[in-house]
């Protein structure tokens, strides 16, 4: 049942360019598209592990930013006349280095801060998203800082020898986010499903029982931290491809903020639930902004949030999906095996 | 006398100037049932505590099959087989108690995680093969007809049913209950003796701390006295019982009634 109901939503989203033409509309999919590919990134460390990552646009941003260097090459002097010299590479290069690069941070904010946890790790993830932002700004030669990166190119797509697709134009972008987006909510499903999924569970439930079971704490919660900055790092490479242009503003707070706001009202813990809350809160902006004035907007926009919220405290999926026949019946497949072990006996 | 497996050797805890512990020393042998008993306060939560590596002792050592236990996190002395159940939080209370075994055979299921995430052939024999044992676990603690229900919605009794199988789930060597009938009635007591010898008997080793004296004088093949940090007798459930000094520290009257 569930898993019809994923395939629908992708059909539905994979048909939307066939009804939709409006550019201005298709573009704020996009952008929703590569949030949404955050918040579910976000939610696997909040939503599975419990852990609230309140840096995790840094490490979008880190994924953005190394995406695009790769991309374009740099030249930065480190001591007299000793250059590093980067000559650009392919974007798709860039893009598989965001996430090693994104995920390997999320291994040092893992092994830093998860030996202590809770609100430590809130203050490091926040801390650590600062700090790149002024390294981001600073350090000019390197990312021109305040200037921003520009012209970084567009992904391209193909194999030697079948020749080469460059991923200009917002449908072809479309498509690259709603693929990226379907290949991470994949990963994320199978990861929560497989015992590396327990674990996380087990320790968000009761740790010290998880623990007298024989869970690692620290690998599995660095593990998760691993995954989630991978993937945030990928949405960041495809955001600074497709928008060509990033400053350090891309640090901001408001955009992690964003990202905690999608998963909680759309749910977290649920799969789903970041994307609902994602398209919801996404989108939210541009209907709202023919309609009233700026300041109103954003008045609206925090009343829908605290209207959702109180109604539905655990979030729009969490709390709605029983009620239509989609939630994940538990343990379904445990009667099963029972009564087929049970008759094997018989 | 059979093969020592745990053994506590002058085991000492203190929080600041209070001892909770102090000259803690005694083995459990392979196959045994031990209880340690002794009033509230007596050091018994503490002691398994330091077997179990939530807590470093003082001085002194706890060896486990030869291997060294102090220093080692938790998860490393479950790895060598040594598993503890909980007082109160004995289960993972918004699973269900099929999930619940699910969660407890993780040491079972050391697959790495991209034959995990591809859900390759080895994934998938080794989920089912832990969804098979975890039904099996359920069934045979009495629980099937709760295997979908929320752990947390369990009455205190099946809780810790629940709580022994996710602990049977990580394959123990040896087993240390903690507590584990406060809160049954008489029935589900018995129920849970009959339960303890039956995992003695599929070959895992036993120590127990328990409250309930009839209990414990009817399961042990030796019993080891707490009071105030130390150990004032040790010996067969008959010596315990005739012990005056035990008599006078904690069994009272009850004793010569169990």
């Amino acid at each position: 049942m569930n898993q019809i109901a994923t395939l629908i939503s992708l059909a539905v989203f994979a048909s939307v360019p066939l009804w939709l033409q409006d550019p201005y509309l298709l573009n704020a999919l996009i952008t929703t598209g590569i949030f949404i590919i955050g918040a579910m990134s976000l939610n696997l460390l909040l939503g599975f592990t419990g852990q609230l990552s309140l840096g995790h646009i840094a490490f979008f941003g880190i994924g953005a930013y190394v995406s695009a260097l790769t991309s374009l090459g740099f030249d930065v002097g480190i001591v007299g006349d000793f250059h590093i010299v980067h000559v650009p590479w392919p974007p798709i290069v860039g893009f598989v280095l965001a996430i090693v690069i994104s995920g390997f941070c999320g291994y040092l904010v893992g092994r830093l801060s998860f030996s202590v946890r809770g609100a430590y790790f809130v203050i490091v993830t926040i801390s650590f998203a600062e700090v790149v932002r002024l390294v981001a700004l600073n350090w000019v030669e390197l990312t021109q800082g305040p200037l921003a990166l520009t012209n970084i190119p567009s992904i391209t797509v193909g194999l030697p020898g079948l020749g080469y697709l460059v991923l200009k134009t917002k449908l072809q972008n479309y498509y690259l986010v709603l693929a990226v987006a379907a290949a991470a909510y994949f990963l994320i499903s199978r990861l929560v499903h497989s015992h590396f999924g327990r674990a996380m569970r087990g320790l968000m439930e009761n740790e010290t029982l998880a623990v007298a079971v024989g869970i690692d704490v620290t690998k599995t919660l660095t593990l998760a931290a691993v995954i989630s900055a991978g993937i945030a790092g990928a949405a960041g490479s495809l955001y600074a491809h497709y928008i060509r242009i990033i400053d350090p503003d891309v640090f901001a707070f408001i955009n992690t903020v964003t990202m905690v706001i999608m998963v909680v009202s759309g749910g977290k813990g649920s799969l789903a639930g970041p994307v609902v809350g994602g398209v919801i809160f996404g989108l939210l902006p541009v209907f709202l902004r023919p309609v009233m004035p700026p300041e109103a907007q954003w008045i609206t926009y925090g009343g829908v949030l605290i209207l959702i919220l109180f109604v539905l405290p655990k979030g729009i999926v969490p709390s709605l999906a029983p009620r239509l026949g989609l939630s994940r019946a538990k343990g379904n497949k445990a009667v099963k095996v029972t009564e087929r072990t049970a008759g094997e006996r018989a | 006398m059979a093969e020592t497996v745990l053994s506590i050797e002058h085991v000492g805890v203190q929080f600041g100037g209070l001892v909770a512990l102090s000259d803690l020393d005694f083995t459990v042998g392979e196959g045994q049932i031990v209880s340690l008993i002794g009033p509230n306060g007596a050091g018994k939560t503490t002691a398994f505590n330091v077997m179990t590596g939530f807590l470093d002792p003082t001085e002194g050592m706890v060896k486990y099959r030869g291997a060294v236990l102090n220093g080692l996190k938790p998860h490393e002395i479950a790895d060598l087989g040594l598993i503890r159940t909980f007082q109160r939080t004995s289960v993972f209370p918004r699973d269900t108690v099929f999930d619940n075994v699910l969660i407890g055979l993780h040491r079972q299921g050391k697959l790495g995680l991209v034959e995990a995430i591809l859900g390759l052939p080895r994934a998938r024999a080794s989920e089912r093969a832990q969804r098979e044992r975890a039904a099996e676990l359920v069934r045979w603690i009495g629980l099937e007809a709760r295997a979908n229900d929320l752990a947390g919605s369990l009455s205190y009794g099946e809780q810790r049913l629940v709580g022994v199988a996710l602990a049977l789930a990580a394959q123990p060597s040896m087993l240390l209950l903690d507590e584990p009938v406060s809160g049954m009635n008489a029935s589900e007591t018995h129920t849970f003796v009959q339960l303890i010898r039956n995992i003695r008997d599929r070959g895992v080793t036993i120590l127990l701390v328990e409250h309930d004296m009839p209990m414990v004088m009817s399961v042990s093949d030796r019993i080891v006295v707490l009071n105030y940090g130390r150990i004032i007798a040790a010996g067969a459930p008959e010596t315990i019982r005739n012990d005056p000094a035990v008599i006078e520290a904690y069994l009272g009257q009850g004793a010569k009634r169990a």
